[in-house]
């Protein structure tokens, strides 16, 4: 049995109900091995090149992080940390960051356009950017801070877990280009599986603290990281500890709908714009020189 | 929970702007859910090798068309090659951008020539490239061409033109690029294996 | 590689030193991954950065760039004193008991021979003791002063741990660990796996670097067995066929030599490479050099090459000194090369000392380059701002710029770093009018053909003689090249035991070099490729993966060379007696059965050979044996010695710091003018070091969106602490000045650049990559052979690109 489904599990503001009746899809997952990444930057190509995607070309503000940031453009992006755990051994953390697919996902929640963000039964979260109306509030609640509005289309873009390729029974392009296995596809069972297998290994070569990253707070991910210090994720250029949906979510929910649908005005549509034009998550400076 | 004024301000802003495109007719359609189209479905597969390092990945190359004879064909897509036991499908980050340097901007289409003292390149057609490299060439040879020694020992060399040969090159190409070096008794001769 | 990418996986220990193979090779990386994964294998990176191959090490050590035969010498010294050694492997299968000459010596850095004037040695010296039978005298007691083992150890002594960390500026407690791993690995079912690149070739002394890593792989019986060898990881795709083809100014194919000027006659040229064994029962399988030169002879030259003119020999060359590239552009800039063809090859920016480069090619009559890309060659004369300050109107060289066609637009095939060639297919047409290479040469050499064959000219025999046997002259096509350089019978080829036995028909393909014939009844362009296109069809194009021994062999995959074999010298995976030193990884073993070698392998052996004749394992050595003294196949001594590199931060080889002669490698060949431009360290205090990144490749992905995306402007790294000293932050712009140019880049401050004690003496270290220049879609940059010294090897040419001095300053 394929792995991929396109069953549908929630979709961004809908009411209806998802179809049911169908026996459960197998879940997947991709695990992204942190201990084997060499930070090639190999997984930003294949996405680039797969999903047809170029950024700019930037410049180099004294780090490998390039491009700089996630944009529109940019679906994943290595962050690297140079890191001194234990006095004397320097380690270079090299994490790949991009869309976790939380199993509970709080763009999709956050997201007032219906059908915008689905999630399938597989597990995978997809941006349908033809229904997203650039509102940016998957951005105010995604925990991970990871979509980004397009400047060209006012629209909202992120990782799709290769959902093309899956749908057709192939493992996302990232995970097939990495040189040294530092990613791999699968079951997300099989995925714990191998991440047991590999924190053993690296609790044997002197890593203690070496676990897995699936947290619970967003219901667990279908991207998973094996993490050489499990204990501290904040070392992986601030990978959160205990991710939650952002509060906001819920205000949203409860208050600011029933509030805004009323209090429609020029002032807030230049306010809108403003917002799409620039972006909510500017990203400063002093995060990429740690 | 914590939540500042200029938050609230854009929670607002988004809440009221989404809802209020609704209200004024931009009101998305159905919501359903599909991906997108899978863009290799009957593309033409070619296995080729990365020409970038040593480890000889093997690739496949996706191009547009079944090669009919009306269709020329267009590579689209790159990827590893998973039967190839070396890199089993994955690629590095030049390999996984192959794509871009086939449609490289900078590679060339014509023959050019540059004058004596010229600031520009002019266009060349091929006959008149070979014609006039063939000339310069043999001119050389002819006028510098050592027989013999001062020793009188015969030695057939030519090294007032050297050459430089290629480092991702075929070995078709090498050993065709080997054999008409020596015969014209060329001695300045390497390639990047040196550097 | 000895080995290949795949048998890294059967590794217990990597030694990355000399590379940087996350890096530079990441998916040939993979396999050190999955040795670690299945073999609870250890790496171990040393290097003067922390890099990405560091990232994922077991254990880093810095080191001072350019002092690596100091940080060997010491783990020799560690081998042998602690008896670390695999005894049986290098009693038998090395010349551990051979006796070296009396008059051999070594004082003070120099060995004996030295000519200071000529800056090159009389080898005479350099040999062993001969008997009255012929044959090199030995002892295997071990016991004779003069013995290899004796005398290397007595070399290696001065490399204790503290000498090490003296010179190589690593811990001293680091060093001895790195050491304690490695001897591990003497255990006779125990593997290591040095795998280098660049970062040995680029140094005055790179070639000795690389021997002294070969010699701790012998003494630890690491040579011929699966997960070990020195793998040499090539930088470009071809740049392994290239050089098996032999393009490099003094090779022919298959790493026969051209002749010199003194060599005259035809059968002292053979006779001199047609190595007669220099111990009893050996095989010495270059005795067979006539054969591969006349099957070449006459693959070039068909019925012109015949046994009345030594076939054709008289047309070759003769060598009156080496023309690698540094010899050419030293031509050059003194005026007496007039003509330059550069064939996917951008020397401007690959070669060091951009300024001479350029000033040397603004001399050319003519310049014609083939390339798929614009290449900053291509246009070294013309005004490219602060990255190519020139003036046109003043340069008079005539330049043609041919568009050629890239890998997507071929067949044709390649030899990996694993020596596998391996067959492409073309995908599509090229861009606009380009051609292909065969094309363009045929375009060009047809026409010099023709003018030769109107208007007559110096020496035109060999011109008007070179086989064209192509169905399209124009257009030579790879199927034709390939079956050329693979061989067929001109004639019937018979066995040479029974007469009646017909091995190849004439005109047949030949299966191997085996069957190839001094008498001019073969043709085969290039002996080591020999068979991979035979009878049974293209056999590099194969592409069945299945693996039965499951150690990754998988013969059936294109075509190895030689013979379609895997790991070479794989004889000394077994024991003398023909027993697999570690079952559990065969390559081959004596099956007495059938009488013959089998295995997972081809075996690098005489197939029939039984273990009790004594035949030795390293049968292209006329010793059977390999050496630790390298008699007198080196420039600069037969054991290697530290040298400082040509520009170092010391002002002695802490070795002989009384010994100015021994302070940078005695026979390194620097040409008059460059002296001066050597810089001294109290202007240009710091080490540097040029390299590769992992997102670029040389000069060509700066032409790539993808590339230019994700590494788009050029940098230079530095540790913490020099930057403080300087007030550099990250991200400020810098200026990188050596004696012979600058550069202006990004600076990226970095843990990963560690600052040394050497000898008690802070040194700090300088990192630039190389991939920028002032063409294509990456940001514009300087090129950053600007920095670099015009000197090589001693034996090589290869340039000094490792280990120089500069200075820095913030702009």
């Amino acid at each position: 049995m394929a792995l991929q489904s396109l069953d549908i599990k929630a979709r961004s503001a809908t009411t209806t109900p998802s179809p049911a009746v169908r026996g459960e899809a197998i879940k997947v997952a991709k695990l992204i091995d942190i201990s084997k990444c060499i930070g090639c930057k190999a997984c930003q190509v294949a996405c680039m090149e797969w999903n047809d995607l170029r950024d700019e070309v930037g410049t180099n503000a004294g780090t490998y992080d390039n491009p700089r940031d996630l944009t529109d453009q940019s679906w994943t992006v290595m962050r690297f940390a140079e890191v001194e755990v234990q006095a004397g051994k320097l380690e270079w953390l090299i994490r790949k960051d991009g869309c976790m697919h939380c199993a509970d996902p709080g763009c999709l929640k956050a997201c007032p356009a219906p059908g915008a963000i689905v999630q399938y039964t597989n597990g995978i979260v997809d941006f349908h950017e033809e229904n997203c109306i650039g509102c940016g509030y998957c951005i105010t609640g995604c925990p991970f801070n990871i979509p980004r509005i397009s400047k060209k289309d006012g629209k909202a873009y992120k990782c799709t877990l290769c959902s093309d390729r899956v749908a057709v029974g192939m493992e996302p392009a990232c995970v097939k280009t990495c040189p040294t296995g530092a990613i791999l596809f699968g079951s997300k069972d099989d995925m714990i599986h191998h991440a047991e297998g590999r924190i053993t290994d690296l609790k044997e070569r002197g890593y203690q603290n070496a676990g897995l990253y699936d947290p619970s707070g967003v219901g667990g991910t279908h991207v998973m990281y094996v993490l050489q210090h499990a204990d501290q994720p904040g070392l992986y250029n601030n990978l959160p500890k205990d991710p939650h949906i952002s509060p906001m979510v819920s205000l949203w929910k409860g208050v600011t709908k029933p509030l805004a649908s009323f209090a429609l005005g020029l002032a807030v549509f230049a306010g809108f714009f403003h917002y799409v034009t620039s972006g909510p998550n500017e990203v400063k400076d002093e995060e990429h020189t740690s | 929970m914590q939540v500042t004024r200029r938050q609230f301000f854009k929670i607002c802003a988004a809440g009221v702007s989404g809802s209020s495109l609704a209200v004024l007719g931009f009101s998305p359609t159905d919501a359903l859910a599909e991906v997108r189209t899978f863009k290799l479905a009957r593309t033409t597969e070619t296995r080729n090798t990365c020409p970038y390092c040593s480890v000889g990945c093997g690739i496949l190359i996706y191009s547009l068309g079944d090669k009919s004879k009306n269709a020329p064909a267009e590579i689209i897509h790159i990827e590893g090659d998973p039967d190839h036991p070396v890199n089993r499908g994955t690629l590095c980050p030049k390999g996984a951008g192959l794509l871009d340097f086939v449609q490289s901007p900078s590679r060339l289409k014509h023959p050019e020539y540059r004058a004596p003292g010229a600031k520009e390149w002019k266009r060349i057609s091929w006959d008149e490239a070979f014609t006039r490299i063939a000339k310069l060439m043999k001119d050389d040879r002819d006028k510098n061409f050592i027989a013999k020694n001062d020793k009188g020992d015969t030695v057939n060399r030519w090294v007032s033109t050297g050459m430089l040969a290629a480092s991702a090159s075929s070995n078709e190409t090498g050993y065709l690029t080997h054999k008409i070096a020596r015969s014209l008794g060329m001695l300045a001769f390497d390639n990047q294996a040196r550097v | 590689m000895t080995n290949h990418w795949v048998d890294i996986k059967n590794t217990d220990l990597v030694l990355i030193m000399g590379g940087n193979a996350a890096e530079a090779h990441p998916c040939g990386f993979k396999w050190v991954t999955e040795a670690k994964a299945h073999r609870k294998a250890k790496l171990i990176v040393v290097d003067p950065r922390f890099t990405r191959s560091a990232a994922v090490a077991d254990f880093y050590a810095p080191i001072r760039a350019g002092t690596d035969i100091a940080f060997l010498g010491g783990l020799i010294n560690y081998l042998l004193i602690n008896d670390k050694i695999q005894h049986e492997y290098v009693k038998n299968y090395t010349d551990f008991s051979f006796l070296v000459k009396e008059e051999y010596g070594f004082e003070d850095g120099i060995f004996t021979g030295y000519n200071a004037e000529k800056r090159s040695y009389d080898k005479s010296t350099w040999g062993y003791q001969i008997g009255k039978d012929g044959f090199v005298l030995t002892d295997p007691s071990l016991e004779n002063p003069r013995c290899v083992y004796r005398m290397m150890k007595a070399h290696y002594s001065r490399y204790t741990p503290d000498m090490v960390s003296t010179i190589c500026g690593t811990p001293k407690d680091a060093f001895l660990k790195i050491c304690a791993m490695a001897a591990e690995t003497s255990a006779p079912n125990k593997a290591m796996t040095i795998m280098y690149a660049l970062g040995w070739t680029q140094h005055s002394q790179g070639t000795q670097m690389i021997r002294t890593a070969a010699m701790v792989q012998l003494l630890l019986g690491n040579i011929g067995v699966a997960g070990g060898g020195m793998n040499a990881l090539r930088g470009h795709s071809n740049i392994q066929g290239l050089t098996d083809l032999g393009l490099l100014s003094n090779l022919l194919p298959g790493y026969m030599t051209l002749p010199s000027d003194a060599e005259q006659d035809y059968k002292t040229y053979i006779e001199k490479r047609a190595f007669k064994p220099m111990r009893p029962g050996q095989m010495s399988y270059w005795q067979n050099y006539g054969k591969f030169f006349v099957s070449t002879m006459k693959a070039w030259y068909g019925d012109a090459a015949t046994a009345e003119n030594n076939w054709a020999y008289d047309w070759l060359p003769k060598l009156d000194k080496g023309y690698d590239i540094l010899q050419v552009f030293e031509n050059m800039n003194n005026g007496s090369v007039n003509g330059y063809i550069c064939q996917g090859f951008n020397p401007l920016a690959a070669a060091p000392c951009k300024v001479k480069v350029s000033g040397s090619l603004a001399k050319l009559k003519f310049l014609v380059t083939i390339d798929p890309l614009a290449t900053e060659t291509s246009e070294f004369w013309q005004n490219h701002g602060e990255y190519n300050d020139v003036d046109p109107t003043k340069i008079a060289t005539e330049v043609f710029r041919l568009p050629s066609t890239c890998f997507a637009e071929e067949d044709g095939s390649l030899v990996s770093s694993s020596r596998v060639l391996q067959w492409h297919w073309k995908a599509a047409e090229p861009p606009g009018d380009a051609l292909g290479d065969q094309e363009i040469l045929a375009g060009i050499f047809l026409k010099v053909r023709e003018l030769y064959k109107k208007d007559g000219g110096a020496f035109p025999d060999p011109i008007l003689n070179l086989t064209w046997k192509h169905r399209q002259p124009y257009s030579p096509s790879p199927e034709e090249l390939a079956k050329e350089f693979s061989g067929r019978a001109l004639k019937e080829v018979t066995d040479p035991k029974d007469a009646t036995k017909v091995l190849v028909k004439a005109g047949e393909q030949i299966n191997g070099f085996g069957e190839l014939r001094d008498d001019g009844s073969t043709a085969c362009g290039c002996w080591i490729f020999a068979g991979c296109w035979s009878e049974k069809g293209n056999l590099m194009a194969r592409r069945d993966n299945s693996d039965p021994y499951g150690i990754g062999q998988t013969l059936n995959w294109a075509f190895a060379w030689p013979a379609n074999r895997r790991i070479l010298y794989n004889r000394a995976s077994c024991d003398p007696s023909g027993k697999p030193y570690d079952p559990k990884r065969k390559v081959i073993g004596w099956d007495a059965g059938v009488g013959k070698w089998t295995g997972s392998d081809i075996p690098d052996f005489k197939a029939d050979s039984a273990p009790e004749e004594g035949m030795n394992p390293f049968i292209m050595n006329p010793e059977g044996v390999a050496r630790f003294f390298a008699i007198d196949k080196m420039a600069e001594g037969p054991f290697p010695e530290h040298y400082e590199p040509m520009e170092s931060p010391l002002l002695n080889n802490p070795l002989h710091p009384k010994n100015d002669q021994a302070r940078a490698n005695p026979a390194a060949r620097v040409f008059k003018g460059d002296w001066v431009t050597f810089g001294k360290p109290d202007k240009f205090p710091y080490v540097c070091t040029t390299y590769r990144l992992t997102e670029h490749f040389h000069f060509w992905t700066k032409h790539v969106k993808t590339s230019a995306i994700i590494q788009p402007e050029q940098f230079v790294e530095m540790g913490e602490e020099l930057a403080k000293e300087k007030g550099i932050k990250s991200g400020d712009h810098v200026r990188v000045k050596s004696n012979r140019g600058f550069i202006v880049a990004v600076a990226v401050v970095t843990k990963r650049v560690p600052t040394l004690n050497v000898g008690g003496k802070k040194v700090h270290t300088v990192g630039v990559p190389i991939h920028w220049g002032f063409m294509g879609l990456a940001k514009n940059g300087y090129i950053t052979n600007s920095l670099t010294p015009f000197v090589g090897d001693a034996n090589t040419q290869t340039p000094e690109f490792k280990a120089f001095i500069v200075n820095i300053e913030k702009v």
